[in-house]
């Protein structure tokens, strides 16, 4: 296989191939036409960038290697291909918490190594490389960590949200001292002595203290902004993965952690606007719980309609928007809308898909669920596109959604919706909203639209519901 | 590679990615969080040359730990985007035409 300089060259050749696959793969993926051929490219990349690391000069441990590829990629195959798309948000804070958690593991050994130079062979390693490993793997060992918890809260495995008095105090104590911790490893990293410190330990307890800071700071937000939190860490993973690259000279994990890292960062942004939530109010303050509160007394009464009129009803209209929330996700129940709605454009009723940028549990989740039925995404408008429209739809179809369709977020100042953007559902001639019972939304907050004069509650299982409503609809000739 | 020039790249490469992003549209930023999520399993070549260097039982065990960790980054990222973005077809594609011939 040549000598070491011609292997260092086929390698750096691969990495600097990988990179653009990745860059050029990522761009593929911002239009749903060449977004498929995307992941292909960046797959393509991957599997270079690793095929090339097993020649990497001096490299030993191969049966080791080789055996936490087989097994971690398998489990990773195993469950990615099972896991249902309306898992697909917690799964992807599963995989991404994995990345945080190899980019720390990555540290720790380059550090253990450091501890073990150290006494009398310090210095080898300059105070850049120190430090990034130390910053890199904090950052990595709070993304495995919050990311688990963010895994257990979507997935239903932890469902209190542990807050007490002082739990920011707890937290800035417990980074002050994961950043000592640290301090004192760059410094005695430095030295050439490392006196009386015992450096190993230090690095021990700054990998324990970052684990347990990304734990008390994910447990108390709650399930409704978990989407945010997840895309911060995707974006904090790939700094912790550029940071580490620093550490090994790895151009490709600098470029690919870099390029997520700002990217993850204006998706958390986006995602963060979209929530009419600031991302410091996601990560301190309370809101965002499913026990929530309660505000705002909303005055009227549901009104209960029956299928066959809504059936009817959209049968003869000239235009129905369909406001799809997760709540229809969870009843499985897209693929019976979308027949549904298959047989009105039959008729000649032109339906849109109107799509609140947190319909499904993140951005794009509801797109996902739609494609997964079927419906083509030139029939989902977002937010913005739609909004116009609903003046001129006869019918707004609200389906297990419920905060993203509240008025309240534009008329009540005292509510904690109030700002956010949402689907103006409310101006349509008829609005029907299908829903399994009485309670509040994700939030805890009474929803106005379900009171105005021009609503229909249509009671019941939205899978129930939609096969209901094909059936009045044929039946209205 | 020195640290100026890695610090160009890091400048660079955050340029990039943030310039990449800005243009996707809402509708696949599931599948683009899952996709970066999956770049970012790149820390895969990095775990596997800690391994590949690890002496001690405890840095070995920590390297395999590490290249466990990333493997199922980089594998489940690929496997779930793969699945989001085979779904997204246009009315084009999919759906049968209605017209008579």
């Amino acid at each position: 296989m040549g000598d070491a300089s011609t292997r260092e060259w086929i390698i750096q050749a691969s990495y600097f191939v990988t990179a653009a696959l990745f860059i050029l793969g990522l761009k593929r993926m911002s239009s749903p036409v060449t977004a498929r051929s995307g992941i292909l490219w960046a797959g393509a990349g991957m599997l270079v960038a690793t095929l090339v690391s097993f020649i990497y000069p001096g490299m030993t441990n191969y049966e080791l290697i080789l055996a936490a590829i087989v097994v971690g990629g398998g489990l990773a195959w195993w469950s990615g291909k099972r896991v249902a798309m309306t898992d697909m948000p917690q799964m992807i804070a599963l995989y991404n918490g994995m990345g945080g958690g190899a980019a720390a593991a990555i540290a720790a050994v380059e550090l253990y190594k450091v501890a073990m130079e150290a006494p009398g062979g310090g210095g080898h390693v300059g105070l850049p490389t120190a430090s990034l490993a130390v910053i890199g793997g904090i950052i990595g060992a709070i993304s495995f960590s919050g990311s688990a918890i963010a895994f257990g809260k979507l997935q239903g495995l932890i469902t209190k949200s542990f807050r007490f008095k002082g739990q920011q105090v707890l937290n800035l104590i417990l980074l002050l001292l994961t950043l000592i911790a640290g301090f004192v490893i760059v410094v005695h990293s430095q030295l050439d002595s490392s006196g009386s410190v015992n450096l190993q330990l230090h690095v021990t307890l700054l990998f324990a203290l970052a684990l347990i800071l990304g734990l008390t700071m994910t447990l108390p937000i709650g399930g409704a902004d978990m989407p945010v939190v997840i895309s911060l860490y995707n974006a904090l993973t790939g700094l912790a993965v550029a940071f580490e690259g620093f550490v090994l000279n790895n151009a490709a994990m600098i470029i690919a952690g870099t390029v997520v890292g700002s990217a993850g960062t204006l998706l958390t942004q986006l995602m963060a606007k979209a929530m009419n939530r600031s991302l410091g109010n996601v990560l301190f303050s309370g809101f965002g719980d499913t026990g929530g509160a309660a505000t705002g007394e909303v005055t009227g009464a549901l009104k209960p309609i029956e299928a066959t009129d809504v059936g009817v009803m959209m049968a003869f209209a000239s235009k129905v928007i369909v406001v799809p929330g997760y709540g229809m996700a969870v009843a499985q129940a897209q693929h019976k809308i979308w027949e549904l709605c298959q047989l009105l454009i039959d008729r000649g009723v032109t339906v849109k898909f109107a799509i609140h940028p947190v319909a499904g549990r993140m951005p794009g989740h509801m797109n996902v669920l739609l494609a997964e039925a079927g419906v083509p995404y030139d029939l989902i408008a977002d937010l913005d596109e739609i909004n116009a429209e609903f003046d001129t739809a006869d019918v707004a179809l609200i389906i297990g959604a419920n905060d993203v369709v509240n008025p309240v977020a534009r008329t009540d100042k005292s509510s904690p919706i109030y700002g956010m953007p949402i689907l103006n559902a409310d101006k349509a001639k008829n609005v029907i909203v299908i829903k399994r019972g009485k309670g509040a939304g994700f939030s805890g907050i009474e929803n106005a639209l379900f009171y105005l004069d021009n609503t229909r509650m249509l009671y019941g299982d939205a899978q129930k519901a939609g096969a209901e409503l094909i059936q009045a609809v044929k039946a209205a000739g | 590679m020195t640290g100026i020039v890695a610090l160009y790249i890091f400048m660079l490469a955050a340029f990039t990615g943030y310039e990449v992003i800005s243009r996707v549209p809402v509708i696949l930023h599931t599948p683009l969080m899952s996709g970066s999520n999956f770049v970012h399993g790149i820390v895969l070549v990095g775990a596997m040359v800690a391994l590949g260097s690890a002496h001690t039982p405890l840095e070995k065990t920590i390297g395999f730990i590490g290249v466990l960790l990333a493997a199922g980054n980089a594998v489940g990222g690929y496997v779930v985007t793969e699945r989001m973005l085979e779904m997204f077809k246009s009315s084009g594609a999919k759906r049968p035409s209605k017209g008579a011939h």
